[in-house]
């Protein structure tokens, strides 16, 4: 009997605005955002830890000090990227400055990857498995969002009009870029 | 595709949400001291109405948030939708 023929995966050529990024510090802060701004601004006052903490807080959107970007995920959650080294020193003082506050910080840094999506077609390539509208009015330059690319949830960050950074969860990581480059194909 | 108004972070796609039943169905209190037919009504009497419909939905795959829904459910029109605990 003849051996039926295995599935090969399509053959597909590596995209070039795909790529995955280099490792970063994460952390998940969950606070009511109107006190830790006030905390965040009493601490700025007060001369200790001045401006050590981004909070993004405009809907959907992310906000930058220095190197780090707060991203706006919900109303009491945002999502803190920086470099890499310099995590566990930023969360020591983002702890300090919210001291009172009540709010949990947590570092979700190997939890998650990140992939960057450029290129003028960057956009309709995400939506061959996102449903968000990913024309510049609705989602500009700055926005960002918990979503869906296909079976995955990731968070969506438009960091230009043709670049965008995805944050997925480390298992969907392949899943995520398998798709991506058989969608780039078509 | 249903086009769901977030009342954090505007329309969104269905996809984005899970649904959360009828809304404003109220817990009976201990005070109350309910009866068994009471926490039947609580936990199975729905009205499944033909018109509008006040239900809960849930931005699972966005902000996390529930909140309220008032949709038609003859035609699929949402008329408004507004944060828990609103009216
Ligand atoms: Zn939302």
């Amino acid at each position: 009997m003849a051996e039926p023929a295995k599935r090969q995966p399509p053959s597909v050529a590596p995209l070039a605005g795909l790529r995955v990024l280099a490792p970063l510090a994460r952390y998940a802060l969950r606070v009511d955002l109107a006190v830790a701004a006030a905390a965040a601004a009493a601490a700025a006052a007060a001369g200790a830890g001045a401006g050590i903490m981004p909070l993004a807080t405009a809907v959907c959107r992310a906000s930058q000090l220095r190197d780090w970007h707060a991203l706006w995920l919900g109303p009491d959650e945002q999502l803190l990227l920086g470099p890499a080294a310099a995590g566990a020193a930023f969360a020591a003082a983002v702890g300090n400055a919210l001291q009172g506050v009540p709010h949990s910080l947590v570092d979700v840094s190997h939890r998650q990857g990140a992939l960057e999506v450029s290129g003028p077609a960057a956009a309709t390539l995400l939506n061959a498995a996102c449903p968000l509208d990913l024309g510049l009015a609705a989602t500009p330059v700055g926005f960002c969002s918990r979503t869906v690319f296909g079976k995955a949830e990731i968070v969506l960050w438009r960091r230009a009009e043709h670049a965008f950074q995805l944050e997925v969860w480390r298992s969907f990581l392949p899943y995520v870029h398998g798709l991506l480059t058989l969608a780039a194909a078509e | 595709m249903l086009v769901i108004p977030c009342p954090y972070c505007g329309p969104r796609p269905e996809l984005e949400f899970s649904y959360g039943g009828q809304a404003h169905v109220a817990r009976p209190t201990a005070a109350s001291n309910p009866s068994p037919a009471d926490w039947n009504a609580f936990q199975y009497e729905r009205a499944n109405i033909k018109g509008l419909h006040a239900e809960r939905w849930r931005h699972i795959h966005g902000c996390a948030r529930f909140f309220n829904v008032i949709r038609d459910t003859t035609t699929d029109e949402i008329v408004r939708s507004y944060r828990s605990g609103e009216k």
